[in-house]
């Protein structure tokens, strides 16, 4: 059972706290786009075996969503951050390098 | 026979006798005895049969790897099948029955399986089920499923508590060994939190048995100092009783501690789940002992040699006067003294190694003990029990060079260290050519949040077999002797619960079956309630022989929680009962009961489904609801609707997002009704929306939905659109709403006075706060039953007194509550749609004729782009109409509109479903609403639907609505 720590009320939070929401960072494409760029938006998401960002609700807490980046084969957590950024930030970058110097942001 | 020696027994009290029955039989034992050890003590060497050929089985362990030694433990309400005699602490009093025989365990009918197994082999299931099936069917399936099946379950409900309780550690050692205890001390010394678990009642594991002394000191007394020095501190908590059986993500531990098993119905909790988060787990798990795989291993008085000397050093018990020794290392050399040291005879140790030179086999020549090497076992003699032993060269193929008299067989076939807790959460093993066993690979352990290593192992269950730091070398024996012929191969049991052989596993790897998962699954391998602690290992090193591999190359099945069976009831811990879930309860729940209302859930809340009278069936009563209401006045519990407020400068914008339709341009005052979808476009939930004041709206939802849709508004509100100004609050428990449903409906609020609620003052579709029977009131005007209608929400502490207020008031108004199948009834006949009835996560509102309530002008909301996607733009999709029988009948739920022809599959093509069907009161006919291929243009034809029985029934497609088509009761 995964612990997170919410960004927001720094609880370190047991899964059965949290919501899971799937991958972080989607970018929404609406109406005007092509058949494929919806098509990716809706069901084309990553499920990487390694360095994976993504979206929890601390659902029996604070009530807010956070983005989560870690090893998906391991376990390991890089970092919690707020969801209101569009791209993971630096910080957490720097920490995902620091363990796994082969990973490459996209 | 075996039975209790005179003297000594480190754990037994013999001042303190304990009588239990055993099939009936009342037999003798002492405080401190596992029932295994009294059952050997009373001469009860068979203990059961085995699962497929009913074979006789004896004790062979002394732990929890004990595959054979299952009882029905207790009785009555408190009979637990599968209850493993080794590690069941013996009371006063207790009673258990042997498993798997019938009509009894001396006499068993089963074993006729035994004659005919050559027929039975490895997938005999498998092979069965296919073909001919009907002989499966009716011959196979009825014998096995009378015969077969481990132990009873109980047929009353458990009359124990079980409870869970948290714990947090900086350290967790699971195994209070001597590995165990000193990993412990040294962490409580660095001044660490500990927890030490031990799985049996008492500490120092297999030491006081196996050695003589710890660092220099008598064993006993090295112990008891370490006992009292971690006892004594603050920072270690020790734990016995207690398996640690599962590891899982980031330090998470779930053990199982028996806190009652042995003193039942005392009134503590009988077992306690501890749920653990530690920041580093010591698995100190210790070591299991194998089997060796010679004809006749599973004869009763065939055990592991460690379980000899456990029994006749901890509980004073000899297997028989005469035990031969069979093994390929040192340590069963251990198990020949001991019993010499009781005064028990060791005809002969047959070693199966060239050489037997170590300290342990000189001290075994020393005491006078025939040393055989190079030599095994040819076949065990003996049914149901052990009579001798013919022996041969392990070099050979079984020819018999002597035979000798003996009641039981000591074998030992190596070690496996107890790797589960390290392999749980993915730590990978290597194979110790040295000890012919898997062992945790320190360099590959799982690992924590932070990458660190999660668990490590110590002691025996890293591979270090003998504490006092000499070497030990255990050359494989997988077979004995090595080139057994068939007919030996045939008789060597590898899992004795579910008897899967040697030759077992050699015809599934001829039949194709290389993988060790799937051979564990063809022949059920390890598959029994131990798990293979004690066959896996050779199991898969016959495997690896015959296919010509190495073991390291076939590899083991996956090692999964829990480590040893944990009882449901400590799982469920005290989450039964009347607080298996919180049930919600609306302000006026108490009103209903007393009315004697029929409850049905709806999520978790319990509504009324309605209100029977004396002498009523509830069909009845949901009729004579829904006639009152159209006629006179009902009343609603409406309370469970979800109430979520949305609130802030953006919030119209964020609303007009979320809604197919437009909020934002709705007058304050004025309500709307409203469908929210998903990115795909499916329709997921609708509800009247209310604009409260220029910057807030009231969004009611379904009363599955609130929740839900809340989470969904901030999730796009947290995660999308974080710089728009909205807030919203799930207010739904906050208030109670009464819907006053019926031509009577303004009379009552107009008795109940305080606010004029005239067609003037508060026309259709609109809302207004005053004051009803005294109490502050927010009335709608919305109808979702055609009739004139008012849902009235107070706040919830006034719940109660404002439902009394109408029931009193509308007595004279011929008020009555109807419940939510009458509602459904109502709104049917009105052709309204119900989320969850006309959708089940693939319509789109357009399908139910909705266009009306979703916005051409708006250039975007959820969904629209899912909506514009070729599929659910086609004109060919099933859309909403109304069908009513030609004879009158009732559509059965669930019926498809059935189609010219068969599909691939053979079966009935279909062009369409019924989602609402009902017995209209009002009508007195059957009603219903459904999907149907270009059904709006199809209105008068006849279409048939499949029935329950097998025929078919006529219907008339016409409109959605049957009841008032022009809204004339409502708009009064
Ligand atoms: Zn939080």
């Amino acid at each position: 059972m995964l612990i997170l720590e919410c960004p927001y009320c720094g609880v370190k939070a047991e899964e059965t706290e949290l919501s899971p929401g799937y991958e972080a960072h989607l970018k929404r494409f609406g109406p005007g786009s092509s058949p494929e760029e919806f098509e990716a938006y809706m069901f084309a998401r990553k499920n990487p075996k390694g360095v994976h960002f993504e979206r929890w609700r601390h659902t029996y807490g604070c009530g807010k969503w956070f983005l989560a980046a870690r090893c998906t084969a391991t376990l390991e957590v890089f970092g919690t951050y707020p969801a209101q950024v569009s791209e993971p930030p630096a910080d957490i970058i720097a920490k995902i390098l620091a363990r796994r110097p082969d990973w490459k942001p996209e | 026979m075996s039975t209790r020696l005179t003297r000594g027994g480190r754990l037994i009290d013999r001042t303190a006798a304990v009588e239990f029955s055993f099939n009936g039989k009342r037999m003798r034992g002492f405080h401190g005895d596992t029932l295994a050890a009294a059952l050997l003590a009373n001469d009860q060497m068979l203990v059961g049969r085995s699962f497929k050929y009913h074979r006789p089985r004896g004790i062979v362990a002394s732990g929890p790897e004990e595959p054979n030694a299952l009882v029905n433990l207790g009785s009555g309400a408190r009979l637990e099948p599968n209850q493993r005699a080794t590690t069941t602490e013996l009371f006063d009093g207790l009673e258990c029955t042997s498993q798997n025989h019938w009509p009894s365990l001396e006499f068993d009918v089963g074993v006729v399986n035994n004659h005919v197994s050559r027929f039975l082999p490895a997938g005999f299931y498998y092979k069965t089920f296919i073909h001919p099936r009907p002989f499966w069917k009716h011959v196979f399936e009825p014998i096995i499923r009378r015969s077969a099946g481990l132990g009873k379950a109980p047929t009353q409900p458990d009359p124990d508590r079980y409870e869970q309780a948290y714990a947090f550690c900086d350290v967790l050692v699971i195994g209070a060994g001597v590995a165990g205890l000193k990993v412990a001390k040294a962490a409580a010394d660095a001044g660490q939190r500990v927890i030490l678990l031990e799985q049996s009642p008492t500490l120092g594991g297999r030491a006081p048995v196996d050695q003589t002394e710890v660092d220099g000191q008598p064993v006993e007394t090295w112990l008891s100092a370490m006992e009292a020095d971690l006892a004594a501190r603050d920072n270690v908590t020790i734990r016995t009783r207690t398996c640690g059986f599962g590891v899982y993500d980031h330090g998470y531990v779930l053990a199982d501690e028996r806190v009652a098993d042995h003193t039942p119905g005392d009134g503590r909790p009988k077992h306690r789940l501890w749920r653990i988060r530690a920041g580093r787990i010591v698995s100190a798990t210790g070591a299991i002992e194998r089997p060796l795989s010679f004809a006749g291993n599973d004869i009763p008085g065939v055990m592991l040699a460690s379980a000899v000397r456990d029994y006749v050093v901890n509980y004073a018990v000899s297997p028989g006067d005469r035990t031969v020794i069979v093994t390929n290392n040192d340590s069963a050399y251990q198990t020949a003294l001991a019993l010499k040291a009781a005064g028990l005879d060791v005809p002969a140790i047959l070693d199966a190694r060239e050489a037997a030179d170590g300290a342990l086999p000189q001290a075994a020549r020393a005491a006078g003990i025939r040393v055989l090497t190079g030599k095994a076992i040819a076949r065990v003699k003996g049914t149901k029990r052990v009579t001798g032993v013919a022996i041969c060269a392990q070099a050979g193929e079984g020819a018999v060079q002597e035979e000798i008299a003996c009641e039981a067989v000591a074998m030992s076939g190596g070690w496996s260290p107890v790797v589960h807790l390290f392999s749980h959460c993915g730590g990978k093993l290597l194979w110790d050519e040295t000890i012919s066993a898997f062992i945790p690979d320190p360099a590959r352990p799982p690992l924590n949040h932070d990458g660190s290593a999660m668990v490590e192992c110590v002691g025996a269950a890293a591979g270090d077999l003998d504490l006092t730091g000499t070497p030990v070398a255990i050359p494989p024996v997988w077979v004995m002797p090595q080139g057994a012929p068939i007919q030996l191969r045939s008789k060597m049991w590898l899992d004795y619960q579910n008897d899967v052989k040697v030759s077992d596993v050699e015809l599934a790897s001829r039949e194709g079956y290389v993988s060790v998962e799937h051979t564990k699954r063809y022949t059920t391998l390890g598959m029994a309630t131990d798990q293979g602690k004690l066959s896996n290992i050779n199991g898969l090193s016959v495997l690896a022989e015959t296919l010509g591999q190495e073991i390291p190359q076939v590899g083991t099945t996956t090692f999964r929680p829990p480590y040893t069976p944990v009882t449901i009831g400590a799982l469920a811990g005290e989450a039964r009962g009347e607080i298996f879930q919180p049930l919600r309860k609306t302000p006026m729940h108490a009103a209903h009961e007393k009315a004697g209302a029929y409850f049905e859930p709806v999520g978790l809340w319990r509504r009324p489904y309605c209100f029977p009278r004396p002498g009523e069936t509830h069909e009845q009563a949901v009729h004579r609801e829904v006639l009152n209401t159209r006629q006179n006045l009902g009343l609603l519990d409406a309370s469970t609707l979800g109430k979520i407020i949305v609130k802030g400068p953006d919030a119209g914008k964020f609303l007009d997002m979320l809604y197919t339709g437009v909020m934002s341009t709705l007058p304050v005052g004025k309500c709307r009704y409203g469908l929210m979808c998903n990115e795909q476009g499916f329709l997921i939930d609708d509800g009247v929306v209310a604009r409260i004041d220029e910057d807030t709206w009231l969004c009611h939802t379904t009363s599955g939905g609130a929740d839900r849709i809340h989470a969904w508004m901030e999730d796009w509100l947290q995660c999308e659109w974080w710089d728009w100004q909205v807030y919203t609050a799930n207010v739904t428990e906050q208030y109670a709403q009464v819907a006053v449903v019926g031509p009577n409906a303004r009379k009552l609020l107009q008795v109940l006075g305080g606010m004029d609620v005239s067609k003037e003052a508060l026309p259709f579709m609109h809302w207004a706060d005053g004051t009803l029977a005294g109490l502050p009131a927010r009335v709608y005007r919305i109808s979702f039953s055609g009739e004139l209608s008012y849902e009235i929400a107070v706040p919830a502490s006034h719940g109660a007194a404002f439902w009394a207020a109408c029931t009193q008031a509308g007595k004279a108004l011929g008020a009555m509550p109807y419940g939510t199948e009458a509602l459904h009834i109502m709104r049917a006949e009105k052709g309204f749609i119900m989320i969850g009835d006309e959708t089940d996560g693939t319509v789109i509102p357009q399908d139910l004729g909705l266009d009306w309530a979703i916005s051409k002008k708006k250039a975007d909301y959820l969904g629209k782009r899912g909506q514009e996607r070729t599929f659910l733009a086609s004109p060919d999709r099933w859309k909403l109409v109304g069908f009513e029988t030609l004879d009158g009948s009732v559509i059965p739920d669930g019926a498809y509109v059935i189609a010219e022809g068969v599909n691939a599959n053979g079966q009935r093509n279909t062009q369409g479903r019924v989602t609402s069907t009902y017995y209209s009161p009002t009508l007195k006919r059957g009603i219903a609403m459904g999907l149907l291929k270009h059904g709006p243009a199809r209105m008068g034809e006849v279409v048939e639907f499949n029935t329950v029985a097998g025929g078919t029934v006529k219907a008339r497609v016409r409109d959605t609505v049957f009841y008032d088509k022009d809204g004339e009761k409502q708009n009064v």
